[in-house]
């Protein structure tokens, strides 16, 4: 999210005999199974006598990084796939002692290819997991393709949803073969509403952007102030295409525009559904009255942020750092959660059958330490992995949701999004 | 956090053990002289509490992050991980002076100090390594790749095996320390924490923070002998994370499992597994360690900023003791 400089990555220090005669460089993971393969290393015990064999595909569209509003953000090129790719490694140094084998491939489809056709054609060649990091229309169409050929195939096949926020496709448009490791923007928004609850700040003006993204976060945001008890005073739409992004004396337009724009019945927080970064960081500090903004800028309700140093957080960020040369992002997260989920599932069944790593994922006996302080689960009424959110300012971590005193009967993280009454996914009945 | 602290107790007991103490002056007087020495992680100190009297008597400056502390074989020092520095500082305990620093590798969290003193096993969470430092010659001996985010390190009693966790891998790898290779790797629950070997050696105790769990490995064959798991009425499950182990010695057959946020100490019968009790201490327990005539337990309590110290005659917590901010490792040099 922000500009800071980034670590510069240590030559991978290695001493000692072992070490030393394989030579630097190598990956961990690499060295393990090259230890293992050469007979330095014992395999743990219990490993079968054939290795496991696990095949992960992660599947994108080819599309330019959108430009953010901010200079000090830059473009991220390989968003999700460096996340994917720690997962990945952390998956080959658990397999390395094990005997599991994980192969994986990193599709990009081009706007113009089938991707129903590479999808099926991945399932059939043998992928059995997939890294979806596709939007809400792509993602129907992936798991058709899949459904399709994972009929044919022993096992099936299983999606994890690294990217789509919809709340629709966690409810009546939800997938049996389709798991979504992002929050929902009711998830999002509710962590944000609890927060704006605890502390009392019980009136809200909302300003909602040109795109149905943002239409969907806006709904989302309304549907979260009803259920925690505050109350939207007013709200407006934001219409303008946005500008240049650079040009002289650029922050006159802004100071004027804003201000009027903004004269809204008097309120405590400015929320702002702006999921493209084209307006929503012109409103702080020049709005017509002094108020926080919060939403999709200001303070951010999100699944991770650079921010983020808590319960051992700080190793993955670090690690994140030197792979990527750049801080992870939600979407990163996201996909390297995917990847755990595989590797957990994978290293406790001693096998890689899609279903019954699903039914593994969705039992009870599942628990992924994602460096949120809890153990994340799914919920087994739609496949949504139950997670904390950070609150995040733009340069400090502000909050976690849920909030204390939200209370649930069975997990505090079912007050965020829909719960199992509210839910309208019948696939996983 | 909202938990309740224990009422601050009244100063009986220690004024009769002082009683007691001067009816028998030269006995008592060395057992009750002990010190117990907590790193506190936001503070970058080192609290130091008197046996005798529960009160912190000195504060020790030391570099950034500091976590794992372990004493020197002749107690005058204190080894102490300063995370953020990414050495490992060595402390004289008499003048409060770091007297230099150890090679440790990146990140070093908690580490335990060979059978003969001369070597420190440290596990490096950022770099998948536990690194063997001798502590004489400052020098890094080996660093023997192991699985992601390396974090606890326990030694048998006599030395001759280490078992370290990793984290993200979750598991627990078993080290020869005469050859310093990987002898077998044991999967255990999500993101194992601490190691500890029984005083015989036979069994390692791994606790897995986010599983909720304890795994009771038989040392010899590395299975797992039994999983314990903890119920505390009225917390959700997700509070219980087990981090600090401490194995009684001296024959009680007690092990005492520290609770993470759930701000508990499990009390379990070392032969039937089972959870015995739970006391509550402060949340954000995180590691114990023992009086060096066994019969108090203290424990590190990160978000309540104290130790708690734990009669283990009585199974109840006696005193708070304020320490500095976050506090995260305690050891006990008699």
């Amino acid at each position: 999210m922000h500009d800071r400089p980034t670590r510069g990555v240590p030559s991978w220090r290695v001493h000692g005999t072992v070490a030393s005669a394989l030579g630097a460089r190598l990956g961990g993971a690499l060295l393990a199974g090259w230890l293992i393969g050469l007979g330095v290393l014992p395999p743990a015990t219990g490993w079968a006598a054939d290795p496991v064999q696990v095949s992960i595909a992660r599947v994108s569209r080819a599309e330019s990084p959108p430009e953010p509003l901010s200079f000090l953000d830059r473009p991220v090129e390989d968003d999700g796939a460096a996340g994917a790719e720690l997962g990945l490694q952390d998956n080959r140094t658990t397999g390395a002692f094990l005997g599991h084998d994980y192969a994986y491939e990193n599709v990009v489809v081009a706007t113009d290819q089938d991707l129903a056709e590479r999808v099926s054609a991945l399932v059939a060649g043998g992928s059995r997991f997939l890294l979806l990091d596709l939007d809400a229309a792509d993602l129907a169409i992936a798991g058709q393709a899949m459904d399709e050929v994972a009929g044919d195939a022993a096992g099936g096949a299983l999606g994890f949803n690294v990217r789509d926020q919809s709340d629709a496709l966690r409810n009546q448009d939800c997938r049996a073969n389709l798991l979504h490791v992002v929050p929902s923007r009711a998830m999002r928004a509710d962590a944000l509403a609890q927060y704006l609850s605890w502390k009392r700040w019980d009136e809200v003006a909302l300003v909602t952007g040109r795109h149905p993204s943002d239409a969907a976060f806006a709904a989302a945001l309304e549907r979260a102030i009803t259920r925690f008890g505050l109350e939207v005073v007013d709200r407006a739409d934001w219409t303008r295409e946005p500008g240049a992004r650079r040009t002289d004396s650029g922050h006159h337009t802004a100071q004027s525009e804003i201000p009027v724009f903004t004269r809204f019945d008097d309120h405590d927080v400015l929320l702002v559904a702006d999921e493209l970064d084209e307006f929503g960081e012109y409103l702080s500090y020049r709005s017509e009255r002094p108020r926080p903004v919060a939403g999709s800028q200001g303070l951010v309700p999100t699944a991770w942020s650079r921010t983020h140093e808590q319960w051992g957080a700080t190793q993955i960020q670090r690690r994140f750092e030197k792979l990527a040369e750049r801080t992870m992002t939600p979407r990163d997260q996201a996909a390297w959660l995917a990847m755990r989920s595989i590797g957990e599932a994978v290293t406790r069944l001693q096998a890689s059958r899609a279903e019954a790593v699903r039914e593994f994922l969705l039992g009870p006996d599942f628990t992924l330490a994602g460096f949120k302080g809890v153990p994340l689960t799914y919920r087994d009424w739609n496949g949504q992995l139950r997670q904390p959110i950070l609150l995040s300012a733009p340069r400090m971590l502000v909050s976690v949701s849920p909030q204390d005193g939200f209370l649930h009967r069975t997990s505090e993280l079912d007050t965020l999004g829909y719960d199992r009454p509210e839910s309208a996914c019948e696939a996983f009945q | 956090m909202s938990a309740a602290h224990p009422p601050k107790p009244p100063a009986s007991p220690s004024l009769l053990a002082i009683a007691l103490c001067a009816i028998a002056w030269l006995g008592c007087g060395q057992a009750m002289a002990y010190s117990v020495y907590v790193s506190n992680e936001r503070d970058n100190t080192i609290s130091v509490i008197d046996g005798d009297t529960l009160e912190v008597v000195r504060t020790l400056e030391v570099g950034e992050r500091p976590r794992g502390i372990v004493l020197s074989a002749d107690n005058t020092r204190l080894y102490v991980c300063t995370s953020d520095d990414d050495h490992v500082e060595t402390v004289d305990l008499a003048s409060g002076e770091v007297l230099h620093t150890l090679p440790s590798g990146p990140d070093p969290e908690l580490m335990a100090l060979g059978a003969n003193g001369e070597r420190l096993y440290i596990a490096n969470e950022d770099d998948n390594m536990v690194t063997v430092v001798d502590v004489n010659s400052r020098e890094k001996v080996i660093e023997i790749p192991v699985g992601i985010e390396p974090e606890g390190i326990g030694l048998s009693p006599d030395g001759s095996l280490l078992v370290n966790t990793s984290e993200t891998t979750n598991m627990a790898h078993f080290i020869d320390t005469e050859t310093l290779e990987i002898v077998a790797n044991v999967v255990v629950d999500t993101r194992p924490r601490v190691a500890q070997f029984t005083p015989d050696g036979g069994q390692v105790w791994v606790s897995s923070e986010i599983g909720g769990t304890v795994a009771v490995i038989d040392a010899q064959t590395h299975e797992i002998l039994h999983t314990i798991a903890f119920e505390v009425p009225g917390l959700r499950p997700e509070s219980i994370q087990p981090v600090g182990v401490a194995i009684a010695d001296d024959g009680s057959d007690k092990v005492y499992v520290a609770l993470g946020p759930s701000a508990r100490v499990a009390v379990i019968d070392a032969n039937s597994f089972e959870v015995e009790d739970y006391l509550l201490v402060g949340p954000r327990v995180w590691n114990l360690a023992f009086s060096p005539d066994r019969d108090r337990l203290f424990t590190t309590n990160g978000v309540s900023g104290d130790v708690s110290v734990i009669d283990l005659d009585a199974q109840r917590v006696i005193k708070s003791v304020k320490v500095g901010r976050l506090p995260w490792g305690v050891v006990v040099a008699p």
